[in-house]
């Protein structure tokens, strides 16, 4: 007989709302939780931070409550709640190991303790546990594994373990009251980011922090007493001259956190692909592949709290046996409402069913895993001749075909050039992958039924289901050749070529191939953008610069297995690779790819010759391309002689967004003239959309990458652009500047101005992400552009800027 | 899409507007002769002024619309450019308009007004050409802020310096990095110079003191000077820095107030004329 009949793993909020309606209903159970509060993700937020109860729509199932506000109010109703239900919560218990089976699973705690019980729910979440130093003294209370406020310690001698950013800027911070010593296993920071090394270094070259490098912790001790001079113990570290000791008052270790993936595979869970980002396959009642075992919350792919919450609940009906209605279910009602009117009222299921079998690509989804991806999604039927993108359009939407057909206009020369798409295709992955504008304008076909489906849920469902990758992946390469080498084509042919091709990726800056290399390869850009360069007179210089949807290798063609110039990845890039031989016999076979091949060859050559008179328009290219803006769709430029330093931009961008400047027209790197402003350049992928849990970020129908106003103020964005240009604001819409009283009597706020005071006051102020949103909203374009008054300043697309032609002006 | 300087701005759209209406005004001067000599009297005269008048209107909207951050009535360089030009086409037009006549009274004062307006944007547009590339090739892609956070790095360093040496060298230290002024005055922005430098003199003076030292110093005051050096180049790159931002500022003082001045001398011109005359 197991101890419990539940076991619930992680204290979250999908294993606190599970654990609390197991006491409810009175079944056996217990809350295991590692460390001595609930919920330790949201007890780590910021103080007073506002926590959002995002998606709105969906209702709250669980015997918790949960509503929008600060994280002390939301942490106390959940103590308070959690202890209301008796609920057996077991704290300071980290669990190392589950095995065992269905009715009988033993569970290891890290004190060596082991629990029993018929089932486990894992709600671990994914932030994974911090590493601790794992020597003898690791767990004093002189050593932690966090700071929050640097400005709490004055006076100390403190030692800070570890090589990353965390840790560089934790020493960094406590410099200003205390003595800091830093320990590297290393003797060197390069892991950091370019800032924090330059800065550790130099606070090391000064003497204001002592390092030790090549050590390692061997122990903590306590001492007895206090020394005269105040350290409470010592750290011994053995380093290449042997061991030292440290006295110190506190030790802060910055480790890192152990992922809590390789756990989870440990407990016998699979996860489909290595995609960091995949989650494990769950059924529809989130049982994983060990019988018995259940997972909720992030770690099953549900970040957001209320939807976690709603699967606890869940989860123990359904281990209790009851087969609950899925709380998405009205939700799901109402997306297919107007499809299932027309389809004698068919049932939420039913349709579920009828887009597995009518749309190929899905059926390799779990019900679970579909039903989320149509919450995200569109049903729609559009009528026919209807457009649904046009060409040359920035959206990056995913669409299958549930029903009836939609016409692709081929020649954008000819509009009545048409194929049709039939029920089970798909369109929409070019554009998807490549962040590029849409190849065709596409039009709704006879009874036209379409999911709709958002960058953002069709790369979740891409990384997680290994057959939907798959196949969106051979659909890309033959469109792909298509497009650009092959229209004439038959499939079967193509075919022939796609057989031999691989998928390759390229980290930035790395090459593809060099001049002078043997190969025959040749690479079409499938993401990213490539530089092209030769040797000048011993000195590489860049020729042209290559966006996605261009290819390389080319010249392999025609017999010449040397490569005439070095290839490198801008940014990362992804390119499909084809084996020069397929190629050169599609191209024997047909005289069309062969001709089309040629025209871009001898296009290059010229171009090339153009170049290498004009070195200096490499080098703006390389200087451009070091920024960044091999990833960008459009991008300020600011003229540096046509600059008068005046503002006006920054003034205006500020008054036509709510008295916060998006730009930063000082900052940035300048290379002769040319200026790159601290601004977005709304990146083909953009990397800020990576990790916005109330999906807020969106790319408009002209390339515009934009915050919604359901942005939650995370801040996860602004630290995952490598271009700083997104800032945390105070946005309030109550912002009023006048410019005639401010001209004619100097009160008031001048345009460009910001009134803070206005936005303290103001109740529905609301703390979120600001960026640039190219205007978007407002008539006649970019207001930085259009403020200026010297023409110095100017938006541009990299990709048709960094042409010879252009730069040759420069 | 490149940049393109206002001059350029549209194709010379608006120097080609202002090379048509000089040379209309021109041409009826020419052939204009009235009873009583050219003024502003006749009917030429009143058309010339009437243009000078709406012109100069336009031309102090340009501040107006410069700060309509909203409105979509074309681009501010596309303003800025008919404002430089019709700028210049106006010394013509009130020329003609008042008949080459002087005196002292109202008029001409409003002339004058107008004359300095217009030289003291002539100016500016010199200065808007000439010191953006000054400025860029002196900040060696630094900020002011970035020049003034590694000078006080270089003060940290000279004190350490300076540490072993004698007291006073440190004093002398101390004194540079506490004296030393980046801007200043009006007319020490625009010299982009300070006669008392505190980095020069300290500079100077602990050269003349480490002549004084031991032997065994030399090393440590030679780290020293190199560094004081460093800093002296770096004021004066910094102080340059201020001397391009004063120098396209300044002119905007005497070129703004001095048109309203203008706007109130016109008034009373016109006024003057329709009802005293």
């Amino acid at each position: 007989m197991a101890d419990f009949k539940i076991a619930i793993i992680g204290s979250g909020p999908g294993g606190m709302s599970a654990a609390s309606h197991a006491a409810e209903l009175g079944l056996s159970h217990v809350l295991l939780e590692s460390t001595d509060h609930l919920s330790d993700t949201i007890f780590k937020y910021q103080k007073g931070k506002h926590v959002m109860d995002e998606p709105q729509v969906l209702p709250l199932r669980s015997p918790l409550d949960f509503t929008a506000g600060t994280r002390e109010h939301i942490l106390e109703i959940w103590n308070t709640q959690v202890a209301g239900h008796n609920t057996n919560v077991k704290y300071n218990t980290e669990v190392t190991e589950i095995g065992g089976e269905k009715g009988n699973f033993s569970i290891k705690t890290k004190s060596g303790e082991t629990i029993t019980a018929e089932f486990v729910v894992l709600g671990i979440g994914l932030q994974g546990n911090l590493r601790k130093l794992g020597v003898e003294g690791e767990d004093l209370d002189m050593v932690q594994y966090q700071l929050d406020d640097p400005d709490e310690y004055a006076d100390e001698t403190i030692v800070v373990i570890g090589a990353g950013d965390a840790a560089i800027e934790n020493a960094l911070a406590l410099t200003k009251q205390n003595n800091v010593i830093i320990v590297n296993r290393k003797d060197e920071f390069s892991r950091a980011k370019q800032g924090n090394e330059d800065g550790i270094n130099k606070a090391i070259d000064t003497n204001v922090i002592t390092p030790y490098y090549f050590a390692n912790t061997v122990k903590v001790e306590k001492f007895g007493e206090a020394l005269g001079s105040g350290e409470i113990g010592k750290i011994v570290l053995s380093t290449k001259s042997g061991e030292t000791e440290v006295n110190c008052h506190r030790i802060i270790a910055r480790l890192g956190a152990i992922a809590p993936r390789r756990f989870v595979q440990s407990c016998g869970i699979e996860f489909p692909s290595d995609d960091p980002s995949a989650v494990p396959a769950l059924t529809d009642q989130y049982e994983s592949n060990v019988s018995g075992l259940y997972i909720v919350g992030a770690l099953a792919g549900y970040p957001l709290i209320k939807s976690a919450m709603n699967q606890g609940y869940e989860v123990i009906e359904f281990i209790e046996g009851n087969d609950v209605e899925p709380a998405d279910e009205p939700l799901l009602k109402e997306k297919f409402r107007s499809f299932s009117a027309r389809n004698n009222n068919m049932s939420v299921s039913n349709v579920l069913e009828m887009i597995t079998t009518n749309v190929p690509l899905l059926s390799g989804l779990t019900t679970l895993q579909l039903r989320e991806f149509m919450i995200d999604s569109d049903m729609r039927t559009p009528a026919e001749g209807e457009i649904i993108f046009e060409r040359d359009d920035f959206t990056n939407t995913f669409y299958s075909i549930v029903g009836g057909e939609v016409q692709v206009q081929i020649n954008p020369q000819d509009p009545s050039q048409r194929i049709s798409l039939n029920k089970g295709a798909f369109f929409g992955e070019m554009s998807l992958i490549s962040g590029h504008r849409r190849s065709a304008t596409i039009l709704a076909g006879k009874n036209c039924v379409l999911i709709e489906t958002p960058r953002r849920s069709m790369n979740k469902t891409i990384s997680s289901v290994e057959s939907v990758k798959r196949v969106i992946d051979e659909a890309f390469l033959m469109r792909a050749l298509q497009a650009k080498i092959a229209p004439n084509t038959s499939v079967e042919k193509l075919q022939s070529v796609i057989s031999t091709a691989t998928l390759q990726s390229f980290k930035a800056g790395e090459e593809l191939f060099h001049e002078g290399d043997e190969g025959d390869t040749l690479h079409l850009v499938r993401s990213g953008s490539l530089t092209v360069s030769k040797t000048v007179g011993g000195k590489e210089v860049v020729l042209s610069y290559l966006p996605a949807g261009n290819y390389v290798g080319e010249m392999a063609l025609f017999g010449d297995d040397m490569r005439s110039a070095t290839i490198r990845a801008a940014v990362a890039t992804e390119t499909i690779c084809l084996d020069g031989d397929a190629f050169r016999k599609l191209a024997d076979e047909d005289e069309d790819v062969r001709k089309r091949v040629q025209e871009v060859i001898d296009n290059r050559k010229q171009a090339n010759v153009q170049m290498e008179d004009n070195s200096d328009s490499g080098t703006i290219i390389s200087f451009l391309v070091e920024q960044g803006l091999g990833e960008a769709t459009d991008v300020l430029l600011i003229d540096e002689s046509l600059c008068v330093r005046c503002d006006n931009c920054e003034k205006a961008c500020a008054d036509t967004h709510f008295g916060t400047s998006r730009l930063d027209r000082e900052a940035g790197p300048t290379f002769a003239a040319l200026h790159v402003p601290t601004s977005c350049r709304h990146c083909e992928h953009p990397h800020c959309m990576q990790d916005c849990p109330p999906d807020a970020i969106h790319r408009a129908e002209n390339g515009e990458v934009y915050i919604a106003n359901n942005c939650i103020g995370c801040g996860n964005c602004q630290r995952n652009c490598p271009y700083g240009v997104i800032q945390m604001a105070l946005v309030s819409k109550k912002q009023k500047t006048s410019l005639v009283s401010w001209l004619l009597t100097g009160a008031g706020i001048a345009p460009g101005g910001h009134d803070a005071a206005a936005a303290k006051k103001d109740p529905d102020a609301k703390k979120m992400a600001v960026k640039c949103d190219m205007c978007k909203d407002i008539s006649g374009g970019p207001s930085c552009v259009r403020a200026c008054p010297t023409g110095a300043a100017i938006r541009v697309n990299p990709g048709e800027f960094m042409s010879v032609t252009n730069l040759e002006n420069y | 899409m490149m940049h393109q300087s206002l001059f350029v701005y549209s194709g010379y759209r608006y120097f080609k507007l202002c090379m048509v209406l000089i040379i209309t005004s021109v041409i009826a001067y020419a052939i204009h002769t009235p009873v009583d000599g050219p003024n502003g009297g006749t009917w030429l005269g009143y058309t010339l002024g009437g243009l000078g008048a709406a012109i100069i209107l336009l031309l102090m909207w340009f501040g107006m619309r410069k700060r309509s951050y909203k409105s979509d009535m074309g681009q501010v360089q596309g303003w800025l450019s008919a404002h430089v030009y019709l700028g210049v086409a106006l010394i013509i037009i009130a020329t003609l308009h008042a008949g080459f006549q002087i005196g002292w009274n109202i008029h001409t004062l409003a002339y004058i007004l107008m004359f300095i307006v217009i030289f003291s944007g002539i100016f500016g547009v010199y200065a808007y050409l000439r010191y953006p590339a000054l400025m860029t090739k002196n900040r060696r892609g630094n900020t002011l802020e970035l020049m003034l956070v590694e000078m006080s790095e270089l003060d940290r360093e000279c004190r350490e310096a300076a540490a072993q040496l004698t007291d006073e060298i440190n004093k002398c230290i101390l004194d540079c990095s506490e004296n030393t002024k980046i801007g200043g005055s009006v007319w020490q922005q625009l010299s982009g110079k300070d006669s008392n430098c505190a980095t020069l003199a300290a500079f100077n003076k602990a050269g003349e003191l480490n002549k004084l030292l031991p032997k065994e110093m030399a090393g440590d005051a030679s780290h020293l000077m190199t560094l004081l050096g460093k800093k002296c180049e770096l004021v004066q790159r910094a102080r340059r820095d201020v001397q391009y931002k004063a120098m396209m500022d300044i002119w905007l003082y005497f070129h703004v107030p001095l048109s309203f001045a203008l706007l109130a001398a016109l008034t009373a011109h016109v006024v003057s004329i329709f009802f005293y005359w």
